[in-house]
């Protein structure tokens, strides 16, 4: 996209009718437009400009709510009792109520989401300049932002052609936030399609921030071969000064690194990550280290390693400054989303921060400049270093039998358990600890999510984490990782060569790992269900917390997952997109299919794109342990591209699924695109958003979301012996539904022939046929009369 | 008779469970029941009770109930394994979707339930579940039969031990007819 600014100045001029001084005119900006390829329907779209595409889907998909709360207290004119059918004081009543909570909810997410890309455009902007041209891939990705391309009708070429696309996702989340208010929306389908409104939203967000760090910081880009960098707890060298970067905005912990090299100290000192900045700071270098995903920020931290935290925002536990008071370390925070209370130092010397710091005259400052936090935390920590030798909170295993024989000497109250959202048997493993062995304590480690819920219950003030943690001391020491670095897009040319056997599909679908790290019984389970995808030759792909957690066991040869699989955008592929913010990579990937294979246009025509992805592309996400506002809003840009999600048991606190109901045949008809016809297609893909009980389930029903009805007859026989195989692995028995995906007989697998067909016979099935599927009339080439 | 949620936070209200005082009202209301329904999570498959799951207890209760059984998750082929056929497997969301739909003909195509019984589903899982019908399925009884609080259910044991919990099951077995 090229823009001028048109700006007229005029000193003086004489005219007929009289005379005009110091006049300016300023008229925005003027774009130019040079893309050959036409404009669709809905360029920029307004809130409900695909309104209608989203009834479609919820007519097929449709709301199953599950109240948190029995009554509305978001206004003066409650609490208001929304149980049995009742109104609230405004008139709402509990389904436009769940429906407007979950939008809030994705308001919150797409709103850090995208000021997270404000802070990063503005701050490149200011290092780069605007006219910093964005590459994401070189001549391997044309389509350099396929998102943005399709929602906003423009292609960004430089950083700052991305202001004005953030201008828009800003004056969206705006109108959807408005829509919230009181006596504003009333109907929950209307919600529910500003809840899509908003994820569609965030992914332009999400994008955007990781096309600009990609292009300015020289991410990998597109890069199947991606280096694989060190991630856990044990890779973090202790005999060096460390510090540690945490939450999601990189530029301080470039910044850090930068001052490290430019100052001949680079390697002298331990530079590591938590969470997402974590992701982004080894695309830019690799030698850093990552720590984990969020459920590691408590442990890490009370360890004693870190000299120095620096955070910046999001997803940051916000008692990180009161945790690391208690090892004697200096905390520098860096946005303005997260203060802390502290004091703002930005225009403060160096030299005078820095000396507060190492005499602890103040906990921690608050430097809103990421060149001079970067300077600060590297001066500190090696000051700071020698003085703190590491101090940590952990207690020595003496201790924590004395204590635990307190703990049980004041009997079994539970407090801990009933404040685990694993429920967790800690009174057990306090008991067996004050007996002087700490096995079961360490057995928790795994499937705790580090929150320290339990210790905040405890009347007795147990640090139960840090027992948990000096338990599982050697576990934790040898968490020794390898993940390939965020690789960003994926190239239009690897699009090209998967397009056809995905959609017809003979690459039996495309599983992306995503998400928080809310496990129900620890990352393994993510992990495992990774490997078998990849093994079974679909495309996995992976970020955030996710990715990391994938990384973080190893099989029978000692390998992770990432040094199991190839790092490319094909069958049996592993690929680690990056950060939350590199999501649309993956979202993005859909979109290419349907424009780069199928050559369908992508310029501001979202609903012919997401018509094709919801018939054609079978596509999954698994956000097992999504936990955060920004976890639904990423969850609803999936969603509206018809790509549905699974996640764990404790999605199901979010309150709301979308569910198809396979037993109501009605739903599942689809028009032939070259006749006209009403075709049954059968439930493909089912659900659109569906919590799973147990990793079990969850495999199969990813199997079986990746059934499109466009899948050829041998693609549809491969999925078919995916999904069927699962189910009997381990479910211990054939799916009682199999005869809704079948077709015609050549969808049935040979191997499983005779199962299938005395099931087809019982089910008194009927041959169908394959249609052109779509949900769009428009998209008749040939109505009958 | 009042209770609190095992899991502490897990507060509901207005709208709150009744606390069966004694197992035999289980058996009781079940028999009075028109069209119940049991639905089984996975988590009867992983506690253990001495020798026993509680998966097998559920089995005993299902035969002497004559009840229907959806095991939810991947647990269906652990009651073929003993012998017990349950009339359906269903993901927990799709029954509770299900359950809430008046023109729902039920696994026997004879008609929505009346009374749905659960257990063994993760307690904060079954904690909304429970929630989405008691918001949306009026004319269904909910019961909760695992040993800890559950306030969205109609009906619900308070938090039990272990040990008095099985007691409790065994009454129920016992007042419903052992099989």
């Amino acid at each position: 996209m090229s823009k001028k600014a048109a700006h007229l100045k005029i000193k003086e001029l004489k005219t007929d009718i009289g005379v005009l001084k110091d006049l300016e005119l300023s008229i925005g900006r003027i774009i130019e437009e040079k893309w050959a390829e036409p404009i669709g329907p809905t360029p920029f779209p307004s809130i409900t400009d695909l309104r209608e595409w989203d009834f479609k889907l919820l007519q097929r998909y449709k709301p199953l709510y599950m109240p948190f709360c029995d009554v509305c207290c978001l206004c003066t004119y409650g609490k208001c009792d929304l149980t049995g059918n009742k109104r609230g004081a405004c008139g709402i009543d509990m389904t436009a109520h769940q429906s407007r909570f979950f939008l809030l909810s994705c308001c919150i997410g797409a709103a850090a989401h995208a000021a997270h890309a404000r802070h990063l455009v503005e701050h490149l902007i200011e290092k780069y300049g605007r006219k910093f041209p964005i590459d994401v891939g070189g001549v391997t990705v044309e389509v350099e932002a396929p998102i943005t391309r399709l929602v906003c009708g423009i292609r960004p070429k430089t950083l700052g052609d991305l202001e004005d696309v953030l201008d828009y996702v800003e004056s969206q989340i705006t109108h959807l936030l408005s829509s919230t208010h009181i006596g504003q929306e009333g109907n929950n389908i209307d919600f529910e399609s500003k809840v899509f409104h908003a994820g569609m939203i965030d992914h332009v967000g999400m994008e955007i921030a990781d096309m600009a760090q990609i292009a300015a910081y020289d991410f990998p880009k597109a890069d199947p071969e991606a280096p694989l960098v060190d991630i856990g707890f044990g890779v973090v060298d202790l005999q060096k000064p460390v510090i540690a970067c945490i939450g999601h905005n990189v530029p301080p912990a470039i910044e850090i690194v930068d001052y490290l090299k430019t100052n001949g100290l680079y390697g002298k000192i331990e530079v590591c990550g938590l969470c997402c900045t974590a992701h982004d700071l080894t695309r830019r270098s690799p030698e850093a280290k990552i720590v984990g995903p969020i459920s590691w920020q408590l442990r890490f931290i009370r360890s004693g390693v870190p000299d120095v935290i620096v955070i910046d925002e999001q997803c940051v536990r916000v008692d990180s400054l009161i945790e690391a008071q208690k090892i004697k370390t200096p905390v520098i925070v860096t946005s303005n989303k997260i203060c802390l209370g502290l004091q703002n130092r930005t225009r403060d010397p160096v030299d005078k921060i820095v000396a507060d710091l190492v005499e602890a005259r103040v906990p921690g400052v608050l430097i809103l400049d990421p060149a001079k936090a970067g300077e600060v935390a590297v001066r500190t920590a090696v000051e700071v270093a020698p003085k703190r030798k590491k101090f940590k909170v952990i207690p020595d295993i003496a201790e924590i039998i004395e204590r635990a024989k307190k703990c049980a000497s004041i009997g079994e109250c539970n407090d801990c358990r009933r404040a685990c959202p694993n429920d967790l048997p800690i009174p057990e493993a306090m008991i067996e600890a004050a007996t002087g062995s700490l096995n079961k304590l360490a057995d928790l480690y795994e499937e705790c999510v580090g929150c320290a819920r339990c210790e905040s219950a405890c009347r007795a003030g147990m640090t139960i984490h840090s027992f948990i943690i000096k338990a599982a001391e050697k576990k934790l020491k040898e968490e020794k990782f390898k993940i390939r670095a965020g690789r960003g897009a994926v190239q239009d040319l690897e699009i090209r060569e998967v397009g056809a056997p995905i959609v017809l599909g003979e690459i039996p679908g495309v599983v992306a790992f995503v998400g928080c790290a809310n496990y129900p019984h620890g990352g393994k389970e993510v992990a495992e269900m990774c490997s078998e995808f990849a093994k079974r030759r679909y495309i996995v792909v992976a970020s955030g917390c996710a990715a990391m957690s994938i990384a973080m066991y190893k099989n029978e040869e000692g390998k992770t997952p990432y040094e199991m699989y190839p790092g490319d955008f094909a069958a049996g592929g592993l690929l680690n997109v990056g950060s939350c913010v590199s999501n649309p990579h993956i979202s993005g990937a859909a979109v290419k299919i349907a424009s780069i294979f199928a050559r369908r246009n992508l310029r501001a025509n979202y609903e012919e794109i997401a018509d094709y992805i919801l018939n054609r592309v079978g596509a999954v996400g698994v956000a097992w342990g999504a936990m955060s506002q920004k976890a639904t809003s990423i969850a609803s840009g999936f969603w509206r591209l018809g790509i549905p999600v699974i996640v764990g048991p404790h999605g199901s606190k979010y309150r709301r699924m979308l569910l198809g109901r396979k037993d109501h045949e009605d739903d599942w008809y689809v028009y032939d695109a070259r006749t006209g016809d009403r075709v049954y297609v059968g439930p493909a893909p089912e659900h659109l958003f569906y919590t799973a009980e147990t990793k079990e389930e969850a495999m199969v029903m990813i199997a079986k979301l990746c059934i499109r009805p466009s899948d050829t007859t041998k693609g549809r026989a491969i999925k078919l012996t995916n999904y069927t195989d699962l189910h009997k692995r381990l479910y211990g028995t054939m799916p009682d539904d199999i005869h809704l995906f079948v077709r015609t007989a050549a969808d049935i697998p040979i191997i499983m022939k005779d199962e299938i067909t005395k099931i087809l016979k019982e089910k008194k099935w009927k041959e169908g046929r394959v249609p052109d599927p779509t949900l769009l009339l428009r998209l008749i080439r040939k109505r009958k009369e | 008779m009042s209770a609190e949620p095992w899991q502490r936070a897990e507060i509901s209200g207005p709208k709150k469970a009744l606390v069966f005082a004694k197992p035999q009202v289980v058996a009781t209301k079940v028999k009075m029941a028109k069209r119940p329904i049991l639905v089984v999570g996975h988590e009867a498959v992983n506690t253990n009770l001495g020798e026993e799951k509680v998966i097998d207890y559920i089995i005993s209760v299902a035969k002497a109930a004559e009840i229907p059984v959806v095991a939810t998750a991947h647990i269906f082929g652990e009651f073929v394994k003993r012998g017990f056929q349950p009339a359906s497997w269903m993901s927990v969301m799709d029954i509770a979707n299900r359950l809430q739909d008046p023109e729902w003909k039920g696994l026997d195509g004879m008609g929505q339930y009346d009374l749905a019984l659960f257990i063994g589903i993760p307690y904060y899982m079954e904690w909304t579940i429970l929630s989405s019908l008691k918001h949306f399925s009026s004319d269904l009884t909910t019961i909760s039969l695992g040993r800890f609080y559950q306030p969205n259910a109609t009906c619900s044991f308070s938090n039990l031990s272990l040990k008095y919990w099985i007691e409790c099951v065994k009454v129920i077995i016992s007042e419903l007819g052992e099989k």
